[in-house]
């Protein structure tokens, strides 16, 4: 006897030890599971956070950048409300009037902290030596038509509110709230303000039906956050049917679909309880987790039940035999699988973005209660349930069919293995070469598809009134009080001019227009001194002036800091994919330090940027994560096959359905976003379950039985080929649940899963087998024993 | 009977209303009454700014006060620091009913410039405190509710009477055995929210009559910025005139 054998046997014998115990003491193992779930259970809280900032981990430089800044100004989160009034026309008596009212009614909103509209907007002007600061429509219902006139000249030519709170046309304009979150608890908080902002909304459009109202802005975004991650848990529900139909069309026993529902349920209870436990606040990536663990979970109960069943209902045991028989022949496969998931799941903590790391965490503890529910749960409530002798299946007209679909697939692999080979590597490669076209894209407006309220207002919004997306520099001037020095306020002012020549501009917020538009007011309205003024002295004394006629709220406060040595530039762009708003922000970079001193020098921030920049940080990150949990894999495939040539081999039919994914998604979209690059260890630990079984069978066909390379194909296709199509299957329908999500993190995530699952499964028909008999020495093997892992 | 009742409670609600207004007012007159004939003083001070992140940014003023009785006083600020704004004067005639007149001097082009906003609630020189909230307290720019009294504390709550006013309310506590000076304020913003409190420190007694703080802590609970007055000086013997407080006067300083 030799070493393999041995391990074989205490291997048997602890999976039928196991078996056993589980069966005496069915009632204990059954009743101590119930209780271990309520125990984890009653741990549990499904709490949510919607808050952006959960996507970037504490360390995140762009984070830490973006904070900075606004520590420097104001905290903002907004929300806009886009105005059209059905004449096209803001500057009517009735339309002003509203909008005044409207403005007015905002400044209710909980938390705000400044309301930015065009009737409040801080109109300047001189006359003689008097200066007038007062907003530029203030009780509008007075107001004659000429006087409206001038409103509207003034609006329209001022470029603090063009393609800002107002279109070119006048025909639709912003109310932009500006709200300071204590950012306790952003669960409360944010519907606080959006319930307000609602009803304010219906309130007035019932007053003023003549307007269509969109919103839009972080607060909303948070809000879309928020019901994404609620949306994506309900997909639960369709999972959960599709597992009791999936189950029970395989098994076609009720017990057996009552004893998996337990289980899968058993270990979601459980993981609900780990978030609890943890402290884990849901997010939209995370919020999948119910559902990705009903999809892999419900596999390691089919195997163990088709087996059970199949001796029961084929080989006429005993359900007891049965019972014992199948956790012999599924413990190990179970537990390997479970394990490489496992495994896959955890490198998500490699990467650097949290949502993520708790979705690998909780997933991870799912599969691992899912492995010890479906070893001690099942077969004790197959044990307890009554089940009756099943008839000798006939071998119906399914089988007949896929044993003629086996064949076909291996007699062609078998006669044609080099060609197969040929045509498999010319497929992958050129998919591989596809997939380096696909470009990082993180615009998180476009995380929501069409059919969410957020992204059509906020298309709305970039369609006909200003940009949605911007970048943020804070300039600093290398003084106290040095914003008032004319260098400094010249080379700002040529900053904003070389901003405006950029294509991608749609508007520019910066300190240098609010200096050229005092001093104009200083030298009685003349167009002329429209310019930065000549000396220190009047530029501070100018805004000295200026701040002290600006009404509360409308400070001066979120443009420079208190020091007066810094100020902000804000710029508005059109809607830009990640790679182009990168490029963007560091021309803006690059311009300044080629034209300014070293203290004008100042780095680009804003959210879309952190975006744009997490898809590569994340991918930089889960880099070294993909490389472990291939190292990983690997080695417990070489330990599972013991042999370490096979293990090698088996890294091709693993790594490429990733390739070939990325690949075909190259056609598809060509654009990839941040949740997609946990795909390659997740689906790795997924789909190297069809290798390890596939691999398996043939080593056994080879060792046990000494067939030849040919004849252990056929013999792999026949044992089986079925379970993996199976397993593909429910895989397959688990992460098309997903797909459906209308939040593209999952969405995108699960589609290219869907992919990649597939071409797991041809991979591990075509190409893989091919591999074996090519890579096979042809002298006939030498009776040995296979792995002891799996031989069902 | 039931409607007797019913007319008792609703006179007695209207009346406690009306005794919580005429108390409230009753201290705000006892407070002007009690500060009343200082004539006018000269002060110089320091304004600290600090935000979230404990930066610091520093300005220094003089401020002079001129008591008006048939009108609000007059007020003239000159800035001594930071360097570039030296010498800008602003000047105030605050009104009771009427907006207030501002001028602003600036030497920089030594003009006199009018300040002809209604805006009074911004900031002071990007200070958390509101232009409105350092003018003189004049007793008709509120209407008052009388709240409770605390041993030798009285609290009111003042509404401002100006539109455009960026407090819904103001909750003042006054000492009533320190001739009714202001112990604090809370001020709550548009939406009735607690947005900032000030409290007054390290008072002192001049002329045996009126009391002076010589700090003033001005803190805003939703951005988390602060600003202190450290009054240096206090000086009632100045004697200064309405001559002292005219656009010519301004250009002197």
């Amino acid at each position: 006897m030799n070493a393999f054998k041995k391990i074989k046997n205490s291997a048997n014998k602890f999976a039928i030890n196991w078996a056993r115990f589980v069966i005496k003491n069915k009632w204990y193992v059954f009743v101590s599971a119930v209780v271990l779930t309520t125990v984890l259970g009653l741990q549990g809280a499904m709490k949510f956070d919607g808050d952006y900032h959960v996507f970037f981990s504490k360390s995140n430089p762009e984070l830490e950048a973006f904070d900075a800044l606004q520590d420097k100004y104001t905290k903002d989160d907004n929300v806009i409300l886009v105005l059209s009034p059905k004449n096209k026309n803001i500057f009517t008596k009735v339309n002003l009037t509203a909008i005044e009212e409207l403005t007015q009614q905002a400044w209710n909103t909980p938390y705000s902290s400044r309301v930015d509209a065009i009737t409040n907007f801080q109109y300047t002007r001189a006359e003689n030596d008097d200066l007038y600061v007062d907003d530029l429509s203030y009780d509008s219902i007075n107001k004659s038509e000429s006087e409206i006139e001038d409103i509207r000249q003034i609006a329209l030519s001022e470029p603090m509110l063009v393609n800002r709170i107002i279109n070119p046309e006048g025909s639709v304009t912003a109310i932009n709230i500006t709200v300071r979150l204590p950012g306790e608890d952003s669960a409360l908080e944010v519907p606080e303000v959006m319930n307000s902002i609602r009803a304010m909304i219906t309130e007035f459009q019932k007053k003023y039906p003549q307007f269509e109202i969109h919103t839009s802005g972080m607060v909303p975004l948070t809000t879309a956050f928020f019901e994404a991650s609620m949306k994506d848990m309900a997909l639960t529900g369709i999972m959960l049917l599709i597992v009791i139909l999936t189950t029970f069309i395989l098994t076609r026993s009720v017990q057996s679909t009552f004893a998996t529902l337990l289980v899968v349920l058993f270990s979601i209870i459980s993981s609900v309880g780990f978030v609890g436990i943890m402290g884990i606040k849901l997010t939209p990536p995370s919020s999948v987790f119910p559902t990705m663990i009903l999809t892999l979970a419900v596999a390691d109960s089919i195997h163990i039940l088709m087996t059970m069943l199949q001796k029961i209902r084929k080989e006429r045991m005993s359900k007891f035999d049965a019972l014992i028989e199948s956790m012999r022949l599924n413990f190990m496969p179970v537990f390997i699988t479970s394990l490489t998931t496992v495994i896959g799941f955890l490198t998500m903590n490699f990467g650097d973005v949290p949502p993520f790391w708790d979705l690998g965490n909780i997933v991870a503890f799912g599969m691992t209660m899912a492995f010890l529910y479906s070893t001690t749960v099942l077969p004790a409530l197959m044990a307890i349930l009554p089940l009756k002798k099943g008839r000798v299946d006939k071998t119906g007209k399914v089988s007949r069919f896929n044993y003629e679909w086996h064949t076909i697939l291996s007699s062609l692999v078998i006669r044609q293995p080099i060609a197969i080979t040929v045509i498999s590597v010319a497929i992958i490669g050129g998919l591989t070469y596809l997939s380096t076209k696909n470009s990082f894209n993180d615009e998180f407006i476009n995380y929501f598809d069409q059919t969410v309220q957020f992204r059509s207002d906020t298309d709305y919004i970039s369609n006909h009134l200003t940009g949605v997306y911007n970048v943020e520099y804070s300039i600093g001037s290398g003084e106290s009080g040095g914003i008032n020095n004319p260098d400094y306020l010249k080379k700002l002012n040529e900053f904003e001019d070389w901003l405006y020549e950029q294509p991608e501009v749609i508007h520019v917020s910066a300190f240098s227009e609010v200096a050229r538009r005092i001093n104009r007011s200083m030298h009685g309205d003349d167009e002329g001194y429209y310019r930065i003024p000549d000396s220190r002295e009047e530029a501070a004394q100018y805004l000295l002036l200026y701040e002290l006629s600006l009404p509360f709220g409308l400070d001066l406060n979120n443009q420079i800091n208190v020091d007066k040595s810094e100020s902000r530039v804000t710029v508005t762009v059109k809607n830009l994919d990640s790679p182009d708003m990168i490029a963007f922000a560091k021309r803006g970079e690059d311009w300044l330090s080629q034209h300014t001193p070293d203290y004008m020098h100042a780095i680009g921030v804003s959210p879309m940027l952190m975006f744009s920049k997490l898809g590569f940080r994340q991918a930089n990150s889960m880099f070294k994560g993909n490389i472990v949990a291939l190292l990983l894999i690997s080695l417990v495939l070489m330990l599972a096959l013991r042999n370490f040539k096979l293990g090698l081999l088996s890294l091709i039919p693993n790594v490429a359905p990733v390739l070939v994914g990325f690949g075909i998604w190259a056609l598809y979209k060509a654009q990839i976003n941040t949740g997609m690059v946990i795909v390659f260890g997740m689906t790795l630990g997924i789909i190297v379950d069809d290798t390890v079984h596939f691999m398996s069978k043939f080593l056994r066909a080879r060792r046990e039985y000494g067939h030849s390379p040919q004849r252990a194909v056929e013999y792999a296709f026949q044992t089986v080929g079925k379970a993996l199509v199976t397993t593909t299957i429910v895989l397959l329908s688990g992460f098309l649940v997903l797909s459906t999500s209308s939040f593209a993190l999952n969405s995108y995530m699960a589609r290219i899963t869907v992919v990649i699952i597939i071409a797991a499964l041809i991979i591990d028909f075509l190409l893989l087998p091919a591999l074996l008999i090519l890579t096979s020495p042809i002298k006939r093997a030498r009776r040995k024993y296979t792995s002891i892992l799996f031989y069902r | 009977m039931k409607n007797t009742v019913l007319t008792m409670v609703l006179l007695l609600t209207v009346y406690t209303a009306s005794q919580a207004q005429d108390r409230g007012l009753e201290i705000a007159i006892a407070a002007e009454k009690a500060d009343m004939g200082f004539k006018s003083s000269a002060s110089t001070l320091k304004m600290v700014l600090k935000n979230k992140n404990g930066q610091v940014s520093e300005r220094a003023l003089e401020v002079r006060t001129l008591e008006l009785v048939e009108d609000g006083d007059k007020s003239l600020i000159v800035f001594s620091s930071p360097k570039d704004v030296k010498g800008t004067s602003t000047l105030t005639y605050t009104h009771k009913i009427e907006p207030d007149d501002q001028w602003l001097y600036l030497p920089s082009i030594k003009r006199v410039k009018r300040i002809s906003s209604s805006n009074k609630s911004g900031p002071f020189v990007g200070s958390e405190f509101a232009y409105e909230d350092l003018s003189s307290q004049e007793v008709e720019k509120y209407t008052y509710k009388f709240l409770k009294e605390q041993n030798n504390y009285l609290v009111v709550e003042q509404y401002p009477v100006d539109p455009k006013s960026g407090y819904t309310r103001r909750v003042v506590t006054y000492n009533q055995d320190a001739g009714y000076r202001i112990e604090s304020i809370d001020f709550y913003d548009r939406k009735n929210a607690l947005l900032k409190t000030l409290t007054y420190a390290n008072y002192n007694l001049y002329k045996n009559k009126f009391w002076r703080a010589a700090e003033l802590h001005m803190v805003n609970h939703q951005s988390k910025k602060e600003t202190q007055l450290q009054f240096l000086s206090y000086d009632f013997d100045v004697n200064l005139t309405d001559d002292d407080f005219t656009q010519n006067a301004l250009k002197r300083n």
